[in-house]
């Protein structure tokens, strides 16, 4: 099977978040694989090690991005690829990212193609379904469970806390949930492995992409932390009191209840 | 200048959803001025149309075919698309729920255009629509305007207020018949877990557990202070891994994400984690037996103490507050 991951490089958010000229600070920040991409890499090892073929795990960002690639060919994906924006795309949305993706997999035959349901910088969870849509393959968000028989895949997706079970068939796009396997962590001999596998780096040239072509739709205009809560009040005495304060500031101050 | 917006109405169970009158109020102030016609996509859903009008839209297309009536990213999006060709609207506005997610990329993918998604505000400034989402988990956020072709946003629930239901506005609701073929993926079943009492992410009251629930039973007080509020029950992480309770409670970075107008956390100690999904609540109490616990630095109110005393107490002075008032 010819199986692709698309992965994103995203600042850690259980890092501080400060804003310097209007963009956040990135300065000394640790950087991660998007959390829901891990579950779709290690998805691809398995579906892999069961039904046979390669996995690719893709990223489109700039050179940065090779270390979390490692990462994922240190998991045990075979393959890797950077598609390297940063001296022709300044400011790229969800539209251009799709569109550089689309047209790399156009020619590649794929047969599953995994992702993460969203990126937990950006959190617009929009480029598997509209990579879907441009090579014109059926897509499941938010998967919990993929199996795969031949060319049929059952899967089950989250929707919203209840669970969905969707008969399909490859070639396939879907997105990984939490809950939908538990991702392993790179061994020794596998990040020796890793440093000898191909990691190749291609630019929009190589995709026969101008700039134009990948312009975004969309701007941020601003980016700003949210207002600093005042510190709250902890309530003291007796307990059975704080309780009844509690419910009289909820009623009569906060106006919740 | 004033545009065209469409609104997809979302249907749950027979009715039409909360955020789906949002995106309707949403749509009004990207329309200034103009149409905002409302859509409806199911088996049978002429009905809801009425309603969707009350709360601010000026009439509604209805497409019903009996392959819409469960949610399929490929009914869904050639009905839809056939509405849009129809209309051509110059915005498009929707729920950022599980359906509005899956759907909302490839309508964008398809009409080549861009997705403002998850959008907790939109205004008109400087002849611009300006939309505030949250951003790295809600530390922080932006403002966005699209600079080509169609507006296109989703609305998350519970944060743009709906109009005020107008029983006296009327409108046109019309059928569009829309052939619904190729449906490549099919919903074989449907597994209902978090559906039983309140919708989490609509929630208007959260009572959440966290290890110091301390067991599956340990969220019996909670339930009951949900059920006197009308309030969902969520859950830490902590909670989920312990196997105190199924995931889909779970409410964090990997997790829900919500904003309700209370919160109340029992036994959590406000991992950053767990804070991602709650922070932006509008009021937040915390109950934990820790005084030093991070939940207390992102709550409004605080009570030191056992969860399993506090919450029981709370339970019962809400019951003689709801009936007083």
């Amino acid at each position: 099977m010819n199986i692709f991951v698309l992965m994103k490089r995203t600042f850690d958010t259980e890092e501080k978040i400060a804003i310097s000229g209007g963009k956040i600070n990135e300065d000394g920040a640790e950087f991660i694989i998007n959390p829901y991409d891990e579950y779709a890499i290690e998805e691809a090892i398995q579906v892999r090690d069961a039904n046979g073929g390669e996995v690719t795990v893709i990223s489109v960002g700039n050179e940065e991005a090779e270390k979390q690639l490692r990462t994922a060919l240190a998991m045990g994906a075979d393959k890797a690829v950077l598609i390297n924006t940063e001296d022709d795309v300044e400011n790229g949305d969800q539209f251009t990212t799709a569109k550089i993706l689309a047209e790399y997999l156009k020619d590649k035959n794929a047969d599953l193609i995994l992702g993460g349901n969203v990126a937990i910088d950006g959190g617009s969870g929009q480029v598997g379904p509209r990579v879907a849509e441009l090579l014109n393959i059926p897509y499941v968000t938010t998967i919990t469970k993929l199996e795969i028989d031949g060319t049929k895949a059952t899967v089950t997706r989250d929707v919203e806390g209840d669970s969905e079970v969707i008969e399909t068939s490859l070639p396939l796009l879907v997105t990984a949930q939490q809950g939908l396997n538990e991702p392993r962590y790179p061994s020794l001999p596998g990040i020796m492995k890793a440093k000898k596998k191909p990691l190749d780096e291609l630019e929009l040239d190589d995709l026969d992409l101008e700039e134009e072509d990948v312009e975004a739709k969309t701007k941020t205009i601003e980016i700003y932390l949210p207002p600093k809560k005042e510190a709250g009040k902890v309530l003291s005495g007796d307990l059975a009191d704080q309780v009844k304060e509690l419910v009289q500031l909820l009623h009569t101050e906060a106006k919740v209840v | 200048m004033s545009k065209k917006v469409l609104v997809l109405g979302e249907v749950r169970d027979g009715s039409l959803r909360n955020v789906s009158f949002e995106a309707v109020a949403a749509a009004k102030t990207v329309a200034e001025g103009g149409e905002v016609v409302g859509v409806l996509l199911g088996e049978a859903v002429q009905s809801l149309g009425a309603e969707l009008i009350q709360s601010g839209a000026d009439r509604v297309v209805v497409v019903e075919n009996e392959k819409l009536k469960q949610y399929t990213s490929d009914g869904y999006s050639q009905a839809l698309l056939a509405v849009i060709d129809q209309e051509k609207p110059e915005s498009l506005v929707f729920g950022h729920t599980a359906l509005g997610k899956d759907l909302s990329p490839r309508i964008a993918a398809k009409l080549s255009s861009g997705l403002i998604s998850d959008a907790t505000a939109v205004e008109v400034a400087g002849g611009n629509v300006v939309f505030t989402r949250p951003i790295y988990s809600g530390k922080a956020f932006e403002k966005k305007i699209v600079t080509d072709g169609l507006i296109f946003a989703t609305v998350r629930p519970n944060n743009i207020a709906p109009l005020e239901k107008d029983e006296s506005r009327s409108g046109e609701v019309s059928s569009l018949s829309v052939e619904i073929k190729d449906l490549r993926a099919i919903v074989k079943e449907v597994v209902r877990k978090a559906s039983e009492g309140v919708d989490l992410s609509e929630a208007k009251v959260v009572i959440s557990g966290g290890r110091g629930v301390k067991s599956a039973e340990g969220f019996a007080p909670l339930k009951e202070l949900a059920a006197v509020l009308g309030g969902a029950i969520g859950a830490s992480r902590g909670a989920c891994d312990a196997e105190y309770c199924d995931y889909s409670l779970q409410i964090g970075q990997t997790g829900k994400v919500v904003t309700p107008d209370l919160y109340i956390a029992c036994g959590i100690s406000g991992a950053i984690q767990h804070l991602a999904g709650m922070s932006n609540s509008k009021v937040i109490v915390a109950i934990n037996k820790d005084p030093e616990a991070n939940i207390f630095k992102v709550a409004d109110y605080g009570i030191v103490g056992d969860l399993f005393e506090v919450v029981p107490l709370l339970t019962e002075e809400f019951k003689k507050l709801k009936v007083h008032s």
